[in-house]
């Protein structure tokens, strides 16, 4: 079956550090079929125009969120963003908003790193237990409570879409502060008030304005926005009631 | 990790924003429209002798006062963060205007309440 | 290894103008911007309060300002701001609330954003039809 091949102009953002002293656009000409996606347009480009293009790529299915970048002014996963979706306008690709450029394509992800193992994303358990009580059982309804929040992949589109950590990176940002809520919102868990210090903070939930464009963006439905501003309840509970009741956690 | 002290205001923000979704369209169109054009509404509801028994009442008073510091106390919040989005630094000058400002009329508000027609 | 870090200079980008990049920024500065006819309406009714307390003449002032087609145009405006305000309102709200369920299935966000929407409008009418009740 012949495909009929077109091509699409793809304007991608360069920044070589070593000789750029600011990013510029550099416009290629991608021969495209139907099938392709953004990724394998920018693969098209590497392999076979530009060889110096650098970014983030590795599993081409939507699961392991290293090629998010802003695709038409949108934070997307190249892979599972289309080349026909666009064409015959031209395509802008730039790095994920409100991360410093380290390359090209690539963006400097260590604050993001940092920030995650900062909010303790492992189950810390209620008392201590031994091998030989066996596992933890939960019902359907306790995993509801969390599942839709360890959906993520940490593509940091999120990050992309959140003005607030946009405009001051302390903010500790959605996918992180979701991470957080799948954490204190699972049964087997008891560190809720550990993590909470942070939770109760400007740097936590209270830096969220709810935009929810986070919500908009996530390829997993994660519903960061979600995750955030229903502890803001808790956490405001937490606050009046914690000289005459402590409730710990503020859940 | 300093505890922030945003749940004061956002619990305003929040109660303010509530009361001005349930009500607040009718009560700027009674005013605002309705009893200045005589539409729906007859023109004198809002006449002197009647709002000062209103205001003497002590539903009205209740009604008048959260109403005012309600709303101001939603937007105080709400342009707060405003600023922050277009840029403006989030300082001392900002929360004055901010908080200070719903403050000065929620006290002037309650005197008023309290003293109106007693 | 440090002759590779020497090498990295990243750039940061500006926030300036952000939220024109997309209508959905432009949505929510709307949906934030809308607390300032909140504010200006409450400013009206507290100056109304104050006019009150000063007796008949002063209060008659306030109430002659309402009549004025400036004012009442105005109103239109203010009206119109808090239609925005309420159904923005009701639209992020399920974003502050845990999931709920009703006999086991998640109940989606936009019915409890539907659902107080249809209150507000019923509350609103609810208000306007006692003052229209009430006896000359």
């Amino acid at each position: 079956m012949a495909e009929s091949t077109r091509t699409i102009e793809i304007e991608v953002l360069r920044y070589r550090p070593e000789q750029d002293t600011e990013p510029f656009y550099q416009t290629y000409s991608v021969p495209f079929t139907d099938d392709m996606s953004v990724l394998q347009g920018l693969q098209t480009i590497k392999d076979d125009l530009d060889g110096t293009l650098s970014f983030r790529w590795s599993c081409r299915m939507a699961i392991c969120g290293s090629c998010g970048m802003m695709i038409d002014g949108k934070p997307k996963l190249a892979c599972r963003t289309f080349l026909r979706h666009y064409h015959p306008k031209k395509l802008r690709i730039g790095p994920l908003e409100h991360f410093p450029i380290e390359r090209d394509l690539v963006v400097v992800v260590e604050d993001f790193i940092k920030k995650l193992e900062g909010i303790k994303p492992y189950i810390i358990p209620k008392e201590p237990r031994t091998l030989e009580e066996g596992e933890y059982l939960q019902t359907p309804a306790q995993l509801e409570k969390f599942r839709q929040f360890s959906t993520c992949i940490n593509c940091m589109l999120c990050y992309s879409a959140c003005p607030q950590y946009g405009l001051d990176s302390k903010f500790t940002g959605p996918g992180i502060l979701a991470l957080m809520h799948r954490y204190n919102a699972d049964s087997r868990d008891g560190g809720q008030a550990e993590r909470m210090e942070l939770g109760h903070s400007e740097e936590g939930v209270w830096g969220c304005t709810a935009v929810a464009y986070c919500s908009e963006v996530c390829p997993k439905g994660v519903d960061p926005a979600n995750a955030i501003n229903q502890n803001k309840m808790g956490s405001a509970i937490d606050y009046f009631l914690r000289f005459v009741a402590p409730r710990g956690a503020g859940k | 990790m300093k505890r922030s002290n945003d749940p004061i205001f956002w619990s305003l923000f929040g109660a303010g924003g509530m009361l001005s979704a349930l009500i607040g369209a009718a009560l700027v169109f009674v005013t605002g429209i309705g009893v200045p054009l005589g539409l729906l509404v007859s023109q004198d509801l809002m006449r002197y002798q009647r709002m000062l028994g209103f205001a003497q009442h002590w539903l009205g008073k209740i009604i008048v006062f959260a109403v005012i510091a309600l709303f101001l106390w939603h937007a105080a919040l709400r342009i707060f963060h405003m600023l922050h989005d277009f840029g403006v630094h989030a300082g001392t000058g900002a929360k004055l205007v901010c908080f200070g400002l719903p403050l000065l009329c929620t006290i002037a508000a309650a005197y008023w309440v309290l003293t109106t027609g007693v | 290894m440090s002759a590779q870090m020497d090498k990295r200079r990243p750039y940061v980008r500006s926030m300036a103008g952000w939220w024109t990049r997309d209508p959905y920024y432009i949505r929510y500065m709307a949906m934030e911007a809308t607390s300032v006819l909140v504010a200006v309406y409450a400013v009206i009714l507290l100056v109304g309060l104050a006019r009150l307390s000063q007796g008949e003449a002063a209060y008659n002032g306030w109430l002659d300002a309402l009549k004025s087609p400036l004012s009442v145009g105005f109103h239109v405006l203010i009206l119109l701001v808090f239609a925005y305000h309420t159904w923005s309102w009701f639209k992020i709200m399920p974003k502050t609330m845990p999931t709920i369920y009703l006999g086991g299935t998640k109940l989606p966000q936009p019915a409890i954003t539907w659902t107080g929407v249809v209150v507000a409008v019923v509350l609103n009418l609810l208000v306007l039809a006692i003052l229209m009740g009430v006896k000359p």
